[in-house]
């Protein structure tokens, strides 16, 4: 029997266990919208606005290991998703976009809400497609979530004109997928690998450096078995957070513009990195010469080849399935009981934990005016470190990838690659969808939060019970300590004089607001949010607008050149001691 | 350094301009891109004349094979290989010019394939550096214009690029 394309696709969503997809209707889907309303297999959420959409369905992704999904109509519904789809690539998160077009006639004439999304979208998707036939339909679907789910994932558009939506075909949708020119990696190189060990077993200094990578291919428990088997220091990335239990000794805190002082230390007088599903990103290893002018041995395990040595040169690159390579290694090590020089590794974290002693995070807390690490600290404490956490972007966010330990991947959802203000608040939302019986937190600041509040109506329609911790600074604040370290305390714009009240904002769209002015207030009102298991909370914590996060390490700069907090800066640091006795040296 | 890659990609619409916005979108070059389908309908062969760096050149292999699309990706430059290009070029030939241009042709073995009153437009494949001589050891005012193809390339001998 013959069905329209937008049942088929309805069918295909359906085949592919799809639970939610979030979206927006439009004329061009409207086809789609109709199939929707016929069916119970999966639900559809109403957002307020398209990136929103693409966000929540990002963040559904990222804190399950479903895959999300996101409708929207043509012309400005597709150019409104592009920050969404722009955001989902950066951090590599497996994803379906659907897209209305205009009718093929009309496809190039200038049509009303025309716009080319296969085009608009290319730099920013894994793959898109353009189904010009219906009968093309279902296997381009099944040939979409295959491309988002497999090797290193992200986002695909698929665009169906209108007449596709209502043209008729068989449905078949097709078991398997094999594309000729897409053939992802799984396997890691066994010569490679048993180098690898063979460097460990050379390691006077060895550091391990985890990345999203580690969190997307669900290798958290191979990492934590490799570093706990080696008893060797771990760092992860913004995007690694959770890969490796934040509270566990051996975790030495994030590396980078705002990492630990112990982690770039670490990081920059190590001489064997092993580094896992991480790229070396620029705001990681700041500057690669100076990386490199200590000279170190460098493993790096990613299933993306283009990954590998794009920053810094690799002496032994490892191309796989993270999960599967680390299984390969550990089976390796534990089979030649190939361990790092032990006396080394004992001198190497007197080292580290000397570097630990003068506890970089540290900030003066006092009675009057509520520090945003305070509030961070407390969070962990009150929600036992169990919430999934989401955050928008800026100070507030690397507040909380300092102070909240994440001790287990999928735990904290953050735009780390493109850093899309606006994102805490959808990807909340979508968070809490996939995870109903979860607290979700979302962090966010003045600034942030007002880039998609109109959220707070899609959180009350589908009652989805998050948090929201405003850290309201009155300020920009990443922008603010920018504009104060980089251009003479010159506050163009960053000062927003017009905030909303915010209690009165959250009460409006039918939720629960509040305001903590004072330290004292700070635990209380968060237990009191978190009990209101179905509400909505709109928390706003009037902090210190001048807070800024230490330590940073300023562009161009090396790992051990960070400009430390207050309290360390007239400190008598421990340098790297050379002449400690790790063995032979350079 | 110049380097001259081979490109097998699916025959789709859209397939080039994915490997156009990449060069485009990471600030790499393209000196030169010819494309047609091969003896297989369902692919088309690229020759990318590209320069830089060897690490650039790895990304933009590494970048190239990472496209749905692309099926595989060679660097020509390292082993033997040929390459030719074809030009079209219109020149103005009256008077004794009629003959000197004809004797040119035929040193370059260039064809004339069009002969008006007034003009030549003669065909000269190789290399690009024969088809920049020919350019070069004509009168430059003699030259209406000027069509080239860009290089095609292909490894000699065994070495084959071929699914």
């Amino acid at each position: 029997m013959e069905i329209s394309g937008a049942e088929i696709l309805a069918r295909c969503l359906a085949e592919e266990n799809v639970e939610f997809v979030f979206g927006y209707p439009g004329g061009a889907v409207l086809e789609i919208y109709d199939a929707i309303f016929k069916q119970n297999k999966f639900k559809h959420v109403l957002v307020r606005h398209e990136q929103a959409a693409v966000h929540a369905a990002d963040a559904y992704s990222r804190s399950s290991e479903k895959i999300g999904v996101a409708l929207v109509t043509s012309g400005p519904g597709a150019t409104n998703a592009i920050t969404g789809i722009a955001t989902a690539f950066m951090d590599s998160i497996p994803m379906v976009v659907i897209s209305g077009q205009v009718g093929t006639p009309m496809i190039g004439s200038d049509a009303f809400q025309e716009v080319d999304m296969v085009g608009c979208s290319r730099p920013v998707v894994k793959h898109n497609f353009l189904v010009k036939d219906v009968k093309d339909l279902a296997a381009t679907v099944k040939k979409a979530f295959y491309i988002a789910t497999t090797g290193r994932p992200g986002p695909v558009v698929i665009d169906i004109p209108k007449d596709v939506t209502q043209a008729k075909a068989v449905f078949e949708y097709p078991k398997s997928v094999s594309i000729r020119s897409y053939n992802p990696p799984v396997k890691g190189h066994p010569g490679q690998i048993k180098k690898a060990a063979q460097l460990l077993a050379e390691a006077k200094r060895p550091f391990i450096y985890v990345g999203g990578g580690a969190v997307l291919g669900n290798a958290a428990a191979e990492v934590t078995e490799l570093v706990r088997l080696l008893n060797v220091p771990c760092t992860n990335t913004l995007m690694g957070l959770g890969a490796y239990p934040g509270s566990d000794p051996l975790f030495v805190g994030m590396l980078g513009m705002h990492g630990t002082y112990e982690a770039n230390m670490a990081m920059q007088y190590a001489d064997t990195i092993i580094a896992i599903g991480a790229r070396f990103d620029d705001r990681v290893i700041s500057n690669p010469t100076q990386f490199l002018s200590q000279a170190k041995k460098i493993v790096q395990i990613d299933i993306d080849p283009s990954s590998i040595a794009k920053r810094v040169k690799v002496d032994v690159p490892i191309v796989g399935d993270v999960k599967d390579v680390l299984k390969d290694l550990i089976a390796i090590l534990k089979e030649t009981n190939v361990r790092p020089n032990e006396k080394a590794l004992a001198a190497w974290w007197d080292q580290i934990n000397d570097w630990r002693k003068p506890n970089s995070l540290w900030y003066p807390q006092d009675d009057e005016i509520i520090q945003p690490q305070f509030v961070m600290q407390k969070l962990f404490e009150v929600t036992g470190g169990n919430a999934i956490i989401t955050s928008d972007v800026g100070q507030h966010q690397m507040f909380t990838a300092q102070y909240y330990a994440f001790n287990r991947p999928r735990q904290w959802i953050n735009s780390g690659g493109l850093g899309t203000m606006g994102f805490g608040l959808p990807a909340a939302m979508g968070a809490q969808l996939a995870n109903p019986y979860a607290d979700v937190a979302c962090i966010t600041g003045d600034g942030s939060i007002q880039m998609n509040i109109q959220e707070l109506s899609t959180c009350k329609q589908y009652h989805t019970p998050v948090k929201i911790i405003n850290l309201n600074n009155g300020y920009l604040g990443m922008v603010r300590q920018w504009q104060e370290f980089f251009y003479g305390t010159r506050y163009s714009e960053s000062y927003v004089d017009a905030l909303p009240d915010f209690v009165k904002l959250a009460e409006a769209y039918g939720h629960v607001g509040m305001q903590i002015t004072k330290p004292a207030d700070v635990e209380p009102a968060l237990r009191e949010a978190f009990a209101m298991k179905e509400r909505l909370v709109f928390m706003d914590f009037l902090t210190n607008p001048k807070a800024n996060v230490f330590p940073m390490i300023q562009n161009g700069k090396g790992l051990n050149q960070m400009d430390l907090p207050p309290h360390m800066q007239n400190m008598q640091l421990v340098p790297f001691e050379n002449n400690r006795d790790y063995g032979n040296l350079c | 350094m110049r380097h001259i890659l081979s490109v097998l990609i699916e025959n789709e619409a859209g397939a080039l301009s994915r490997v156009t916005g990449l060069f485009s979108a990471r600030g790499y070059n393209i000196d030169s891109l010819t494309v047609q389908t091969t003896e297989d309908p369902t692919m088309s062969r690229m020759t990318i004349v590209t320069h830089g760096s060897e690490d650039v050149i790895e990304q933009i292999t590494k970048q190239l094979n990472k496209l749905i699309e692309v099926v595989k990706v060679i660097d020509l430059n390292e082993a033997d290989h040929i390459e030719r290009e074809l030009m079209l070029i219109k020149v103005r030939a009256t008077g004794k010019d009629r003959d000197e241009m004809k004797r040119m042709a035929d040193i370059f073995r260039g064809r004339i394939i069009d002969v008006t009153e007034k003009s030549y437009t003669i065909e000269l494949t190789g290399p690009g550096e024969k088809l920049d001589a020919f350019i070069k050891a004509l009168d430059q005012a003699v030259i209406l214009e000027t069509v080239r193809t860009g290089a095609s390339g292909i490894g000699r001998g065994e070495r084959i690029l071929k699914l």
